[in-house]
């Protein structure tokens, strides 16, 4: 089975130094990067599946050229190999901008299973993942709790969350899955899987490399606009509660409902 | 990346074992164990005999940062790694067949034996001796300040093999690797140490003890040689030892100096404490530099490696000993007890102006790389 992963790089939010540049965006550049935490669980799952199965992961990522580091760490984690595409020409991109980008991409690559994650902790969108089956046609099976692909019978079977339980979900391969926390805690990386990473291929795709026109994507284009942007205000004081179980359980259930929130 | 990954291991794993490592003075199997099994005594070795494959640098960091929380268990790796230098500069490609996997694997431990009680800083003047007997060598003799020399399966040891007064001093070893289990071979003591407690280093003895010529390494005259250039390249783990020694100590002076109030506020905010701090701190830096660029020349084939190797461990644990000394001053009456670990990191930083060639051995070293360039 060969699967490929949707990975977006990220600013760390560990790291404490997000700041804004001058167009009121965030300065990528000022923070270190880090595997968007929800596409970690992604790539769990895909390496469970080619563990299973056989196959190997490919991840694809949109991103500045200094994306390399941060996709290594997806190596480590046992991916085989990296796509990155990147141009200057997709500053300021929306989500509408990724979503094309990415769909190009993978029209260059073979696999029988896309995988992403829910959503990006920078953007938040939740909709790249959808978009790109649109783009490329691929059955879009949201979601996913549990992956149960039969590549003999070129089928996948998905769990999908419901507000009730989960809904059984059945596909053609290839077909693409937007992945859940419910798939499993994403691995440490090994030593070994570190320094297998070090000469693992990332191959670079520029806007030209993939047939878009530079003019048709980024900033320039974008459906969405950045009116302005604001720190969040700093947390009001908290209040700590030490009393014994039942007293402590009495006084929370009088706070939330002082303020009906049960 | 890597350096991340072996710090997180330390802080999690191996920094709440380091007091008690140090007390008992016990060999920490636990600690060896989980070396292993993140494959982090595989660093040293070839990827092609179940290694790693890491460069010298790679393995510094690592040992660095183990070093950082205990210097016993970051010897671990960088024993492992000078007791396989003989075998990865001059062994055949079966003997590395034969013993790398397990090595890389951490099942087996190597020790290095080079120095005996008359023959330190002179190792060429080594009276183990090794004769040859049909398809066998005999070696006999004694080696003493083995590190890990009672827990390890292998040693490679070092052996004067030609007498002949006419052959140069430096022609006359062969280097030998002796298995644990061979007839005549003994663990006659272990050393009671003031630092790195956790480490045994044993005398060892050689009673006729009957190796075959498969076991030797590299050709017959080439032992020190062989030895000169293993420690050429296993110094800078011995500088990355002291820095992560050095760092440790820093560190746990840094945060007890901002907690610690004396006259009304913490005493970071006192000059002469930040003084030192910042002497600790710039010092620490610059013998990690140099150790990292050290590694990187040595490991692109630098035709001054043993001035390199020789530069960053004369610097990084002169640098050691310094801010270990400080870290205890700046922790006053508390830095004197085991309640917390810079006395023990003072204690183990000692070794590192000692073994490996003493730090007046790392300058004669360089003294004559600077004569050898015609001046």
């Amino acid at each position: 089975m060969h699967i490929v992963v949707l990975v977006k790089p990220v600013p760390d939010t560990a790291s404490s130094g997000e700041r804004l540049g001058p167009d009121g965006r965030l300065d990528r550049a000022a923070v270190p990067a880090v595997v968007n935490a929800n596409d970690e669980y992604a790539l769990e799952a895909a390496l469970k599946l080619v563990e299973a199965h056989g196959g190997e992961v490919t991840i694809v990522s949109m991103a500045t050229a200094g994306a390399t580091d941060t996709m290594r760490k997806a190596l480590a984690m046992g991916a085989t190999r990296g796509v990155l595409v990147t141009d200057d020409a997709l500053a300021g991109a929306d989500h509408v901008t990724t979503v094309k980008v990415l769909a190009a991409a993978l029209s260059g690559l073979e696999y029988d299973l896309v995988l992403a994650g829910a959503d990006t902790s920078d953007g938040q969108g939740g909709v790249v993942g959808a978009g790109v089956a649109v783009l490329t046609g691929l059955p879009y099976l949201s979601y996913a709790a549990k992956i149960e692909p039969d590549p003999d019978a070129r089928q996948v079977r998905v769990r999908r969350i419901s507000p009730t339980g989960y809904d059984v979900l059945e596909a053609a391969l290839p077909a693409l899955v937007v992945c859940t926390q419910a798939l499993g805690e994403p691995r440490y990386p090994s030593l070994k899987g570190i320094m297998a990473a070090r000469s693992k291929e990332i191959v670079t795709r520029s806007l030209a490399d993939l047939g878009i026109e530079a003019g048709s994507v980024g900033g320039a284009v974008a459906t969405t606009a950045l009116v302005g942007s604001e720190a969040p205000p700093p947390r009001a004081a908290t209040r700590v509660v030490r009393e014994a179980p039942d007293a402590a359980a009495r006084e929370i259930v009088a706070f939330l409902a002082e303020r009906r929130i049960i | 990346m890597l350096q991340e990954a072996v710090r997180v291991l330390a802080d999690e794993r191996i920094a709440p074992r380091a007091a008690e490592i140090d007390r008992t003075a016990e060999f920490p199997w636990d600690v060896k164990e989980l070396l292993a099994s993140h494959d982090i005594l595989g660093l040293p070795f070839p990827v092609e005999y179940g290694g790693l494959g890491g460069e010298l640098l790679t393995v510094a960091l690592a040992v660095e940062q183990i070093s950082r929380v205990c210097a016993t268990s970051g010897l671990i790796l960088a024993v492992q790694e000078l007791g396989a230098l003989p075998l990865l500069l001059a062994g055949t490609d079966e003997q590395k067949q034969r013993w790398f996997p397990d090595l890389a694997a951490g099942r087996t431990l190597i020790a290095f034996a080079l120095t005996e009680a008359e023959a330190g800083s002179d190792a060429a003047s080594a009276r183990t001796r090794g004769v040859r007997d049909g398809d066998d060598w005999i070696i006999e003799g004694s080696k003493r300040f083995i590190s890990q020399g009672s827990v390890a399966d292998l040693i490679a040891v070092f052996a004067t093999t030609e007498t002949n007064e006419k052959t140069p001093r430096h022609e006359r070893m062969t280097c030998f690797i002796v298995e644990r289990g061979m007839a005549g071979f003994g663990v006659d003591r272990i050393e009671h140490k003031m630092g790195i407690r956790g480490s045994p280093t044993a005398e060892l003895s050689f009673h006729g003890v009957r190796v075959p010529d498969a076991n030797r390494v590299g050709e017959p005259g080439t032992g020190f040689g062989i030895a000169m250039r293993t420690l050429d390249r296993s110094r800078p783990g011995i500088a990355a030892q002291a820095v992560g020694i050095a760092q440790g100590a820093l560190d746990v002076a840094a945060s007890y100096a901002s907690e610690r109030r004396q006259f009304g506020r913490p005493i970071a905010e006192f000059q002469m404490i930040q003084a030192m701090l910042a002497d600790m701190d710039a010092g620490t830096e610059a013998a990690r530099q140099l150790l990292y660029k050290a590694c990187t020349e040595i490991d692109a084939g630098s035709r001054d490696a043993a001035r390199w190797s020789a530069m960053c461990k004369l610097v990084a644990g002169d640098n050691a000993m310094r801010v270990t000394t400080d870290a205890v001053q700046v922790l006053g009456g508390y830095g004197y007890i085991d309640e917390f670990p810079v006395e023990r990191m003072m204690r183990d930083a000692k070794i590192t102006q000692l073994y490996e060639g003493t730090q007046q051995i790392q300058r004669l070293v360089i003294a004559r790389a600077l004569a050898g360039r015609g001046g």
